[in-house]
């Protein structure tokens, strides 16, 4: 463990000397080129030359002005990279706390070498750079690891609860502040009502993803993790809406003149924007799915259809002051389904880890720029209005969960315990979004910009670090059925039996939907959509498609019938018994269960485990791969033993007899009566 | 969904079947359609091939041996969906339950479970790390644990012994989330 430590520091220290080396330099250069900066030519030492026509030509030159940007960007983003790095290497931090909060550390050290070094940093976040280029990837990547399935099968609670939820935290607490700022004796009397409503909106931007990976592995259950990625997925778009919303309400009217007319007139625009945008998404999703399905030959431009496509939707909302972040979300979702099937299996790889690729690096830059204000001396701490917030955002989102659930309830079949919402209520970690939509304000509308973001910095401090990081324990502490007491081997063993039986049975049942409405779209996809839109004969995923070229192989090899390799398979056929089973020291039953424990092959997770950060290497893809092989193997010792059918009974073992009997066949003759039901 | 199923299902079959599994009108109804979207050769009855399609079960480590399940020895095919009944218990009895996972091992069916039918199980269930000797002392010491009258297998009421710490109902249920 120590040397893991050193590993972790090390990388840190050299990355801390290399830039806080760079920067030094940096702000050394500063000062030279300003002096050449007379006439401002691309080469500094080109200008240099002609300004001071006796100088030599230099053999060595530094540019620093030059590259600043990228240079400064990329050493960022590596450094955020190296963090990470550090961060799993360590293998029990990531049980701990989220990462996030590494991402922050991160950031605030940035910020603190800029601060400390006196470097004008590159140019700060501003509206366009953080709308245009910041926010897509990551909203993308949320809508296009999402798990379709369980998101329509709860859509009802996931709305209900995202919509709503939004819209009474953000004027609960808008209107709250406003009650407080009323209050003479703390100073805020020239905040008004639509400064509040909107700082309101912006505080409630929550990202509850973060903390999901602390959980993963108390197995919530899928509702609960459903509730928690639909809301992660539509909080920012709403969010969003209602800042916009009422920045333009800002602009154009002084508060006394906003009239009930102009109210409805802003819901009405709400829900238009709104559902305009999913609208563009779905429309651009259908026409990307389209192109896929002729891209067979240049399968190397699918990532970039789909990623240009998305974007487009994105700027094509935007442009019509529709929700952009809607649209791309819903692009996500619609053309998921399709393209999956239609592009080749490297490029489905190859958007997945792009995808994130881009999403870490805008959460990073974001949380740099975060990191460089909070060490600075742009702040304007006010007591009353901090801790008021803090205190408002737990009260409202409370209020907020457990009412809303309370309602729900009533009208689910899953009915979501109080377990579920506590934790729910306690997933409410604000993140990058708020940051970034404080620090956006319009200085002119908002004098008290200052103290707005010195707020937002703490609110999220407070609940990434504190929420973040005692999140684990108390879910672990509420999941009592999860005891210390370690089981006998044969419970684990027959526990993960039953288990996968349990999957297996699920499966032959088919999936259980709720709605009608689901079977009817499933049947219109098959029929049109299907046909439409994905290419002819193609297999299915690497599993069929391997399926397919081991059953290929198999009929070779049959033809051929030579010496069949039995692999690692081998049924023992004798009988192996021990005299006497010998008696195992316990140290050796501790060896055994490990073992046993750490190879027994998973049963089929029905959620998919989402990891905002990372892309999980596939071992249920190796499992399955694993598990395909050696049925096929069995098949073929089954044949080898001169079976006709892979079904007959495989030599040497008695007369098997299995369950059941067909039921209620009149021309069946006779019915035993056998035991055991699943039901 | 609707139409097509309930009119080719015959009502006195539901009531039936309703009557000996347990399953309400809708449940059947819904296994029912989910039974013809199955069978691809529309003749009424599943045979092994139409299970085998389900892609999830062929990466089912004990895929097989469900399939198996839904097939008495020697037939080819399966009327509905049928599963079967013990006399006076109830069909979802733990005892019955208990029995089915039994079953899933004991393949020779007599009602105990060998150390090669027990090694034959857990090298589905395991994976390619493992080398036969370790898997040969896991399921040494699994029978060791259980085994009570020491014939060195596991017989029935051996297994319902060392499982009574086990919530089995729950494990062994599906949520039918209507």
């Amino acid at each position: 463990m120590a040397l893991q430590m050193f590993v972790t520091f090390s990388p840190w220290n050299c990355l801390l000397l290399l830039v806080a080396l760079e920067c030094s330099e940096a702000s050394s250069d500063l000062n030279e080129s300003a002096n050449s900066t007379a006439q401002y030519a691309p080469n500094a030492w080109f200008a240099a030359a002609s300004s001071e026509p006796d100088e030599r030509i230099s053999v060595f030159e530094l540019d620093y002005d030059y590259v600043q940007i990228p240079y400064e960007v990329t050493l960022w983003i590596l450094l955020a990279s190296l963090a990470k790095i550090g961060f799993h290497l360590y293998r029990r931090l990531p049980g701990l706390m989220p990462e996030s909060c590494l991402l922050i550390l991160v950031g605030a050290l940035v910020g603190a070498i800029i601060f400390g070094t006196d470097h004008k940093s590159p140019p700060v976040m501003d509206s366009s750079i953080y709308f245009l280029y910041l926010l897509p990837p990551i909203v993308l990547e949320g809508g296009y690891f999402m798990p379709t399935r369980p998101f329509f099968e709860n859509i009802g609670s996931i709305l209900w609860w995202a919509v709503l939820g939004a819209l009474i935290n953000a004027l609960g607490i808008g209107l709250s502040l406003y009650f407080i700022c009323q209050v003479k004796a703390f100073g805020l009397g020239d905040v008004s009502l639509l400064q509040n409503l909107l700082f309101g909106s912006l505080i409630s931007a929550v990202d509850p993803v973060a903390v999901l990976a602390v959980f993963e592995e108390a197995r919530v259950n899928e509702q609960l993790y459903m509730m928690i990625f639909g809301e992660a997925l539509l909080n920012d778009g709403i969010t969003v809406v209602l800042y916009n919303m009422l920045i333009a309400f800002t602009k154009m009217h002084k508060f006394e003149d906003i009239e009930p007319v102009d109210i409805l007139a802003g819901c009405a625009r709400f829900i238009i924007v709104g559902l305009g945008g999913i609208l563009f998404g779905i429309v651009f999703g259908f026409i990307s799915a389209f192109i896929t399905r002729f891209t067979q030959n240049i399968s190397a431009i699918e990532p970039l259809i789909v990623f240009m496509f998305s974007y487009l939707s994105y700027l094509a909302a935007e442009t019509l002051y529709l929700s952009g972040i809607l649209a791309i979300t819903a692009c996500a979702v619609t053309m998921k389904k399709y393209v999956e099937e239609n592009v080749s299996q490297t490029s489905y790889t190859t958007i997945k880890y792009f995808m994130k690729m881009l999403s870490s690096v805008s959460e990073t830059l974001i949380f740099i720029f975060m990191g460089v204000s909070t060490v600075g001396k742009n702040h304007e701490w006010n007591w009353a209005f901090i801790c008021f917030t803090l205190a408002f955002c737990q009260i409202w989102r409370a209020i907020s969960v457990f009412a809303l659930f309370y309602i729900s309830n009533q009208f689910r079949t899953f009915p979501f315990s109080i377990k579920d919402q506590c934790i729910i209520f306690y997933s409410g970690v604000r993140g990058a979004g708020s940051f970034s939509l404080a620090f956006l304000l319009p200085l002119s509308l908002f004098p008290r910009k200052k103290m707005f973001v010195t707020a937002t910095l703490v609110v999220i401090y407070f609940t990434a670090f504190i929420q973040g990081i005692t999140v684990g324990p108390l879910v672990r502490y509420l999941d009592v059925k999860k005891t210390n007491k370690k089981e006998s081997i044969n419970e684990e063993l027959h526990i993960r039996l039953m288990d996968h039986l349990k999957a297996g049975i699920e499966d032959v049942c088919g999936h259980w939907s709720h709605y009608q409405v689901r079977d009817k779209f499933k049947k219109f996809d098959h029929r049109y959509l299907r046909k439409i839109l994905i290419r002819k004969n193609l297999p299915k995923s690497s599993i069929v498609s391997l399926y397919k070229k081991l059953e290929m192989k198999q009929a070779i090899e049959m033809v051929e019938t030579g010496i069949l390799s039995s692999t690692a398979f081998s049924i023992p056929h004798q009988a192996q018994r021990i005299q006497g089973i010998k008696r195992l020291s316990p140290e050796d039953v501790e060896s055994i269960r490990d073992i046993l424990t750490s190879n027994m092959y998973q049963v089929r997770q029905r959620t998919l485990s989402y990891n905002k950060y990372n892309l999980k290497p596939q071992t249920s893809e190796k499992q399955a791969k694993e598990i395909l092989i050696r049925r096929q193997n069995t098949l073929r010792e089954s044949m080898r033993k001169g079976h006709s059918l892979p079904w007959g009974k495989p030599a040497g073992t008695k007369n098997v007899r299995y369950l059941s009997f067909p039921y209620g066949n009149p021309q069946s003759a006779g019915r035993d009566t056998r035991a055991a039901e699943f039901s | 969904m609707g139409s097509r199923a309930s009119t080719l299902l015959r009502d006195e079959e539901l009531e039936e079947i309703k009557k000996e599994t347990g399953f309400s009108h809708s449940q059947i109804t819904r296994l029912y359609s989910r039974f013809t979207s199955l069978d691809k050769g529309e003749n009424g009855t599943l045979r092994r091939e139409d299970f085998q399609r389900i892609p999830e079960l062929a990466i089912n480590p004990l895929g097989d041996r469900i399939i198996n399940a839904f097939f008495p020895e020697g037939e080819d095919q399966d009327n509905e969906k049928s599963k079967d009944v013990n006399g006076p218990e109830p069909l979802n009895s733990r005892s019955n339950k208990l029995h089915f996972a039994f079953r899933l091992y004991d393949l020779d069916k007599d009602e105990k479970i060998s150390r090669d039918e027990l090694l034959q199980v857990l090298r589905m269930m395991v994976g390619v790390n493992i080398s036969d000797e370790q898997l040969g002392s896991i399921a040494d010491r699994t029978i060791q644990e259980a085994d009570q009258d020491g014939d060195s297998a596991i017989s029935f009421t051996e297994f319902v012994k060392v499982l009574e710490k086990v919530d089995v109902e729950q494990k062994m249920s599906i949520r039918f989330l209507h």
